[in-house]
C-alpha cells in the first residue's frame, strides 16, 4: 500500500533484449537486477532507493514468473542477515537502504558476512544520502567497505554505466567470495535517463533447491578458529582475487589522452561533474572528449595499485577527487606512492573541500587550483567561465536574502502527527517545557517552527532509549517520541524494551500513522491496509504490553486535541513508575487522500449521499494574531491581507486544499482560541429528508435574518 | 599553451546542452513538469537528463529539478551535468514567486543569459505566517531583483489561471515555458506530450493553452506590494435620515483627508452597536481633534487624528461574544460561506462553529454589577465555570443553535451596560489620556502610543497577551517621552512585540531602551 502505484515502472521491469528503457537511475538498477538473474532481495525503504522497494513490491508477477524472492526486510540489519543465504548456496541476492544510516544498522551482519565470505553473488546497494536533499548525517560509507573488507562499486552517474555496474557487481563478488556495495548518489538515484535492456534471467540454481539440499562449512562461521582464518583468506586470496578481476574486467576506465603532464583520479560517481568543470575551462566537451588525462574508479575500493602507478608514472601531478571525509583514497594513493617511491605530486583536498558535496562551482574552482598550480600553460587564453557573483554581490540581491523565507519540509495537509504535536504544546504551555528525544520519521518536523518541540535525534527507532538516562528523581520526566516505523525497525526491544527493564520513568509517545510514511507509505507491521502478501493490522499496544509495559494508553483518533493534551498531561504527572506509552494513531492523511478521494468521487458520481468537510475562517471575527497558525502550520491553513482599513495584519484563511481534518477547531478549542473557525459541511446528493429538514430550517432562520435586517440602521455594503 | 593543446581544443566540439532548473515546493507537480521537458525532448531526438533531491521536501519543502538537453548525436552520446552550474543556467522555471527569489539568491539566474519564467502568486511559510503581526515577505524586493538577474521574465499569476481553468500550475510552467521559446519545438510538440499523459488531459491542455497566450500577451505583470484597503470618502447620501445626519456630522467635524478612516470607523462602529454608537465615536474623535489642532498638529497633517480615527474605532469595536454571534448569525455571512466553500446545484451546507465560551465572557456580557459580583465570589464562579467552561459545536444551521446565537447577538441592545464594556471603556480612556499627556510634549511620541493599540486583539488567552504586550511596550514611556527619537524607539518596540509570541524580541528591545 504504498502511497502511489507503480504499475507504470513494473512495466518497464518486463522489457526485453534491445528494448530502451526510460527512467530513474534507481529503477535501472531494479531493472539490473532481474537482468543479473538474482534470487531474492531485500531492503528496507528510505530515500533515495524507496521505488527500487515500492516497484518491486507492486510487480508481484514478474517476480513469480522469475522465481525471484522479495522481502520487505523489517530493517537494515534483516536485510543484511539476509545475504546469508548467499554463504553457502551459489545463489545470488540484493538488498538495498539509505546508507549511511542503514549501513550502519547492517554493519553486524555485514561484518559476519564478509568474514566468512560468500558462494553467490551478494550485492548491496545503497543509495549514498550525501549532500543536497540529504536528511541524515554527513558520513561516507566507503569506511564500512575498507573495515570489512567488502568492494565498493562507485560507476559513472549515466543508466549503462550504472546497470553494468550491477552485473559486473555479482561477478566479482563471485569471483573474490566477498559481498560487493554499489554505492549510488542522491541525484544518480533520480537521474533519468535510458539503456539498451537485456531478457530477465531466471536464477541458475534456485532458494528451493538450496534449502532441500542444505549444505554447511564450519571453516565459513565466525568463530574461532574460523574467524582467523577468514581474515587471512580476505587479505591473501579474497582481495587479490577481486583486484585481478577488475583489472581483467577493466571495470575502471581511461579518459582523454594517453599521457600528459598531469591527470586526475575520479571516483565515477563524480566523473560528469569533473567533466563539466573541465568543458568550463575548455579542456573538455560535452560529449566527454578531454585534453586532460582521467582516470575513473568505477571500482572507488580497494584501489588496483597496477593501474593508478601506471597512471601516476611520469606525471607531475595528479588530482584525487573523492566527496566527503576522510579522504580515504587520498590517504591510500599517498601511501602506495611513497611505497613504490614514485614523485608524483598528489593534489586532492588540499584544493578541494574536505566536506560536502562538490557542487559545479567547488568542483571548478578546485580543478582551477590544480591547474594554475602544476599546468598552467594547459588552461592557456581561458573563456569565461559561469559566474554568478556580480549579481549575488548587487545591492537588490542582497536585500532579497532578508525576505526569502526558509522553506523546509512540513507536515502535510491534514497531517495527523500535526494535532499531536499541538497537544504538546498546549501541556508545555501548563507545565512547562520537558526534554524531548526525538526520532526519526515525519514527526521530526515537529523540531522545526511552529512547533519546535524535540532536543535530539540518535536514530531509528532509538528515540525512547535516547532518553534512558533521564531515569532519576526529578520535578520534570523525559518525553520521547517515535514513529511506527522506528517502533518496528528497532523500537520494539531496543527503546520499548529497555525502557521496561529498567523502568525508565518517561513518558513514550509513539505516533501510529498506519504506514512508513516519511520513507513513501510503505505497509509495516501494525498497517491497517489488508496487504495479501503481508501480514498486518499487528497491534502496537499488544506488542509493548506483551513486553512488559503496563501504562499504555492508546488514542484512536490524534485530531481530539483536548484527549490528546489530557492524556499527555496524565502521562507526565501521574504516580506510577516506569514507561508511561502513549500510541496515538490516525492515518497518514496524503495516503488516505490517495485511498479515499476516488472512492468519494466514485460514490458523489454514483448519486450517494456524501458529505464533504472542509474548515473555514470568518475573516470578521479573526483578530490576526495567527495563534492558530502557531499550532499547526498546516499548508492550507495560511494568511490573506484584508481590505479592511481598521485590520492592520493579515487574517487566517484556509484554502480549498483543505482536507477537513479538524485540526483547527479542535485546536481553537482546545487553546480557547478564538471562534473564527467554521467547519462547512456540505451535503452532496441529498436526500429527500436532508431537502425537507434543510428548506424548513432556511424558512425559519431566513425569517429571523430578514427580521434583525429590517430593523437595524446599517450603511450599504461596499460603500 | 602548447601546441598539442591547442589543436586539441580545436578538437573539442563547442555545443552545449540546454540547461532549465525548476523550483518548486513539494506537491505543486515540479516532478511532473521536469518529466515532460524530458518527455518532450526525446519525442524531438534530443537527448534529456534530469535529476532531483527530493528527500522529504516532498512533504511542503522546496526543492529543485534540474535538466539538461541537447539535440541527440548518432555517434556520440553526451555526458550530461547533474546539477545546475550558477551562472550557467539558461531556463529557471519557478512555482511561486518566493521560489524565484531563491533561484536568484542560488545564483542560477544571470543577466546574460536566463529566462526566468515564474508564478507571481505566494504561498507563505510558516515563518511569515506564524508571526503575531504581519510577517509577509515584502514582493517588490522580489521583482526588483529577478528584474535585474534575468536576461527576460515571464511572470504572472500562473496558479491562478490554473485554479480557473481546473489544473494544477505545472500545467501553466509547461505553457509559459511553451511560450519563451527556450526550446525549439512548436506548440503542438509541447501539446503532444501533455496527451501522452494519464489524467486531467483536458484540463492541463487548457491550462496551458491559457498560460501560453498569455505568456506572449502580458509576459510580465508585476504583483501588488499590498492588498489595497478599501476606503472610500464619506458618501452625499446614504439613503437613512439617521446615517445622513452622521455623515454630516462627520464631515463638519473633520478635515477632508482625515474623512476617509473616520468613515471607515463610522462604518465599523454602526454596524458593532448602532448609529447613536457611531456618533459618540465622532464626538470623542473631535475632541481629539481640537486637542491635536491645539498641539499644532496642522505641521504634522494631524496624524494624531488620523490615528486616532483608525484605533479609536478599533478599540470602540472590541471583540465580545455578542459581536461573534452576531457576525456568526447574518444572512451575507450564510451567502459568504457558501460562495467560498463553493457549494453547488441541490448541495446543502450546514456550518459548526467551535466556541470555547468561559465564565470570564459569560461575565463580561452580564450586567456590569451582577457580572463583579459574580466574579468577586470565587467559589461561585468556579462553580459556574465548570459548567460553562467546555468547547462547543455550534450547529449554526440547525434552528436550536441558531436561536441561542441569535438570542445571544439580540442582547446588543443591552451592551452599553455590560462589565466587558465598562472595562473595554476605561482600557480605552487610559490608553488615550496617555497619548494625550504626551501630545503637547512630544508629538510623535502621541501618535505612536495610539498605534501600539495594535498589539490588543484576539480572544482569551490571546487577548491576554496582547494586553500584556501593550502594557509592557508602554512601560517604557517613561524613558522615552522626553527623547526626541522617542517615537522611533516606541515603534521599534512595537514592531519588535509583533515579532514572536512569548515577547522575546520585545524583552531584548526594552532592554536595548533601558540602557538608552
Amino acid at each position: 500500500m504504498a502511497e502511489r502505484s507503480f504499475a507504470r515502472e513494473v512495466e518497464d521491469l518486463k522489457l526485453g533484449e534491445g528494448e530502451i528503457f526510460r527512467g530513474e537511475g534507481i529503477l535501472a538498477i531494479t531493472k539490473a537486477l532481474l537482468q543479473s538473474g538474482v534470487s531474492y532481495v531485500g531492503g528496507y525503504q528510505g530515500s533515495p532507493i524507496s521505488h527500487l522497494m515500492d516497484v518491486l513490491a507492486d510487480a508481484k508477477d514478474v517476480m513469480e514468473d522469475l522465481g525471484v524472492h522479495f522481502e520487505t526486510s523489517a530493517s537494515e540489519a534483516a536485510a543484511a542477515a539476509m545475504l546469508s543465504a548467499s554463504v553457502m548456496y551459489p545463489v545470488r541476492g540484493a538488498v538495498t537502504w539509505k546508507s549511511t544510516a542503514g549501513t550502519n544498522v547492517a554493519s553486524d551482519a555485514l561484518s559476519n558476512l564478509s568474514s566468512g565470505g560468500v558462494t553467490g553473488g551478494a550485492l548491496i546497494i545503497i543509495g549514498e544520502d550525501y549532500g543536497e536533499g540529504s536528511s541524515i548525517m554527513q558520513e561516507r560509507s566507503h569506511a564500512y567497505a575498507m573495515k570489512s573488507q567488502m568492494w565498493l562499486l562507485d560507476p559513472r552517474p549515466n543508466l549503462p554505466s550504472i546497470v553494468k555496474a550491477v552485473e559486473d557487481g555479482f561477478e566479482l563478488s563471485e569471483a573474490s567470495n566477498t559481498p560487493v556495495m554499489l554505492q549510488v548518489r542522491i541525484r544518480a538515484c533520480h537521474v533519468h535517463g535510458q539503456f539498451v535492456a537485456k531478457d530477465n534471467r531466471r536464477p541458475a540454481f534456485t532458494l528451493k533447491e538450496a534449502m532441500e539440499n542444505p549444505v554447511r562449512d564450519v571453516n565459513r562461521i565466525v568463530l574461532p578458529p574460523a574467524s582467523f582464518g577468514h581474515e587471512k583468506d580476505k587479505l591473501e586470496r579474497r582481495w587479490p582475487a577481486a583486484v585481478n578481476f577488475v583489472k581483467e574486467r577493466k571495470l575502471n576506465e581511461f579518459f582523454g589522452p594517453e599521457t600528459g603532464e598531469i591527470g586526475i583520479i575520479t571516483v565515477g560517481g563524480l566523473y560528469n561533474g569533473v567533466l563539466r568543470g573541465l568543458q568550463q575551462l575548455g579542456l573538455a566537451d560535452v560529449y566527454g572528449e578531454s585534453l586532460v588525462p582521467i582516470y575513473v574508479m568505477n571500482v572507488a575500493y580497494p584501489m588496483i595499485d597496477d593501474e593508478v602507478i601506471a597512471f601516476c608514472e611520469g606525471k607531475k601531478a595528479v588530482l584525487m577527487v573523492e566527496e566527503g571525509a576522510p579522504d580515504y583514497i587520498e590517504q591510500g594513493l599517498n601511501t602506495l606512492l611513497r611505497r613504490r617511491d614514485i614523485q608524483t605530486r598528489i593534489s586532492g583536498k588540499d584544493v578541494l573541500p574536505m566536506g560536502g558535496e562538490y557542487t559545479a562551482p567547488v568542483m571548478l574552482k578546485g580543478l582551477t587550483s590544480f591547474l594554475e598550480a602544476h599546468a598552467s600553460p594547459l588552461l592557456g587564453n581561458r573563456p569565461p567561465v559561469p559566474d554568478p557573483s556580480p549579481v549575488l554581490s548587487d545591492e537588490r540581491v542582497k536585500a532579497l536574502a532578508t525576505v526569502v523565507p526558509p522553506r523546509p519540509a512540513g507536515f502535510c495537509t491534514g497531517c495527523p502527527e500535526r494535532p499531536i504535536f499541538a497537544a504538546m504544546k498546549l501541556v508545555e504551555k501548563e507545565l512547562g517545557p520537558h526534554h524531548v528525544s526525538a526520532d526519526i520519521g515525519c514527526h521530526l518536523f515537529s523540531i522545526l517552527p511552529p512547533f519546535n518541540i524535540g532536543g535530539t535525534t540518535m536514530g531509528y527507532g532509538l528515540g525512547p532509549a535516547s532518553a534512558s538516562a533521564f531515569n532519576v528523581e526529578a520535578g520534570k520526566r523525559a518525553i520521547s517520541v517515535m514513529g511506527d516505523g522506528g517502533f518496528w525497525h528497532n523500537g520494539l526491544a531496543t527503546s520499548v524494551g529497555n525502557a521496561v527493564f529498567n523502568k525508565q520513568d518517561g513518558v513514550m509517545l509513539i505516533v501510529d500513522n498506519f504506514y512508513s510514511a516519511a520513507t513513501g507509505g510503505q505497509d509495516i507491521l501494525s498497517s491497517r491496509a489488508d496487504n495479501p502478501r503481508r501480514k498486518t493490522n499487528n497491534s502496537i499496544v499488544a506488542a509493548v504490553k506483551g513486553i512488559g509495559a503496563t501504562w499504555v494508553r492508546q488514542i484512536d483518533r490524534t485530531y481530539d486535541v483536548a484527549t490528546m493534551r489530557d492524556t499527555l498531561r496524565e502521562a507526565l504527572t501521574t504516580k506510577e513508575k516506569g514507561p508511561k506509552i502513549i500510541v496515538a494513531s490516525s492515518e497518514c492523511m496524503l495516503n488516505r487522500q490517495r485511498r479515499i478521494k476516488p472512492q468519494f468521487a466514485a460514490a458523489v458520481k454514483a448519486g450517494k449521499r456524501m458529505v464533504k468537510e472542509r474548515f473555514g475562517v470568518d475573516e470578521d471575527v479573526c483578530t490576526g494574531d495567527h495563534a492558530c497558525i502557531r499550532l499547526s502550520g498546516c499548508p492550507s491553513l495560511s494568511v490573506k491581507e484584508t481590505d479592511d482599513p481598521l485590520k492592520d495584519d493579515p487574517v487566517a484563511a484556509i484554502d480549498n486544499s483543505c482536507v477537513g481534518c479538524g485540526n483547527c477547531g479542535e485546536v481553537s478549542e482546545a487553546a480557547v482560541l478564538c471562534p473564527s473557525f467554521y467547519r462547512a459541511d456540505v451535503i452532496m446528493n441529498p436526500t429527500g429528508w436532508d431537502r425537507f429538514l434543510a428548506s424548513m430550517r432556511s424558512k425559519v432562520i431566513g425569517w429571523l435574518q430578514r427580521r434583525r435586517e429590517s430593523r437595524r440602521v446599517l450603511f450599504a455594503e461596499g460603500a | 599553451m602548447d601546441d598539442a593543446s591547442i589543436s586539441g581544443r580545436a578538437r573539442l566540439s563547442t555545443a552545449k546542452p540546454v540547461t532549465i532548473a525548476i523550483l518548486a515546493m513539494g506537491g505543486q507537480g515540479g516532478g511532473v513538469l521536469s518529466d515532460w521537458i524530458v518527455a518532450l525532448a526525446e519525442m524531438k531526438g534530443w537527448v534529456a537528463q534530469s535529476t532531483s533531491v527530493p528527500g522529504v521536501a516532498q512533504r511542503t519543502g522546496a526543492t529543485i529539478y534540474y535538466i539538461e538537453t541537447i539535440p541527440g548525436d548518432a555517434n556520440r552520446e553526451p555526458t550530461l551535468s547533474l546539477m545546475p552550474t550558477p551562472g550557467d543556467v539558461d531556463v529557471v522555471i519557478a512555482a511561486e514567486l518566493m521560489e524565484a527569489g531563491r533561484s536568484v539568491l542560488r545564483g542560477v539566474v544571470t543577466p546574460g543569459q536566463t529566462t526566468l519564467i515564474t508564478s507571481t502568486h505566494r504561498s507563505y511559510a510558516v515563518a511569515e505566517k506564524e508571526k503575531p503581526g504581519n510577517g509577509i515577505a515584502d514582493p517588490t524586493l522580489v521583482i526588483s531583483a529577478t528584474d535585474f538577474a534575468a536576461k527576460r521574465t515571464i511572470a504572472f499569476d500562473m496558479e491562478a489561471i490554473a485554479a480557473k481553468n481546473g489544473s494544477v500550475i505545472s500545467s501553466a510552467l509547461f505553457g509559459a515555458f511553451a511560450a519563451s521559446g527556450a526550446l525549439p519545438f512548436t506548440r503542438e510538440d509541447f501539446e503532444a506530450v501533455i496527451r501522452t499523459g494519464g489524467k486531467g488531459i483536458e484540463p492541463s491542455l487548457k491550462t496551458f493553452a491559457a498560460a501560453y497566450d498569455h505568456a506572449l500577451a502580458k509576459p510580465k505583470i508585476d504583483p501588488k506590494p499590498k492588498a489595497d484597503k478599501h476606503l472610500p470618502p464619506p458618501p452625499e447620501r446614504t439613503g437613512h435620515p439617521v446615517l445622513d445626519a452622521l455623515v454630516s456630522k462627520l464631515k463638519s467635524s473633520l478635515p477632508l483627508a482625515l474623512q476617509p478612516m473616520a468613515y471607515a470607523g463610522v462604518k465599523k462602529l454602526t454596524d458593532f452597536q448602532d448609529p447613536a454608537y457611531a456618533g459618540e465615536y465622532l464626538d470623542r474623535l473631535a475632541g481629539l481633534f481640537a486637542r491635536d489642532r491645539q498641539s499644532g498638529g496642522e505641521v504634522h497633517g494631524f496624524a494624531f487624528t488620523a490615528e486616532a480615527a483608525k484605533y479609536l474605532a478599533i478599540a470602540m469595536a472590541y471583540d465580545d461574544v455578542i459581536r461573534v454571534a452576531d457576525l456568526k448569525v447574518r444572512g451575507s455571512r450564510f451567502d459568504r460561506v457558501k460562495k467560498e466553500v463553493g457549494v453547488k446545484g441541490d448541495q446543502i451546507l450546514y456550518t459548526t462553529e467551535f466556541m470555547h465560551p468561559r465564565m470570564e465572557e459569560v461575565c463580561g456580557t452580564l450586567p456590569k454589577g451582577l457580572g463583579r459580583w459574580i466574579e468577586e465570589n470565587k467559589g461561585l464562579y468556579d462553580f459556574l465555570d465548570r459548567r460553562v467552561n467546555k468547547g462547543r459545536r455550534v450547529k449554526t444551521g440547525t434552528i436550536f443553535w441558531f436561536l441561542g446565537l441569535y438570542m445571544v447577538s439580540g442582547m446588543r441592545r443591552f451592551r452599553r451596560g455590560t462589565l466587558r464594556h465598562a472595562r473595554e471603556m476605561a482600557f480605552t480612556a487610559e490608553w488615550l489620556d496617555k497619548a494625550l499627556a504626551l501630545l503637547p510634549k512630544n508629538y510623535a511620541l502621541a501618535v505612536e502610543v495610539l498605534k501600539c493599540r495594535r498589539l490588543v486583539k484576539g480572544y482569551s488567552g490571546t487577548h491576554v497577551r496582547g494586553i500584556s504586550k501593550f502594557d509592557r511596550v508602554l512601560s517604557a514611556l517613561p524613558l522615552l517621552e522626553t527623547r526626541e527619537d522617542g517615537a522611533d524607539w516606541l515603534r521599534r518596540l512595537r514592531q519588535a512585540a509583533l515579532l514572536d509570541e512569548d515577547g522575546i524580541a520585545l524583552d531584548g528591545a526594552l532592554k536595548t531602551v533601558a540602557s538608552l
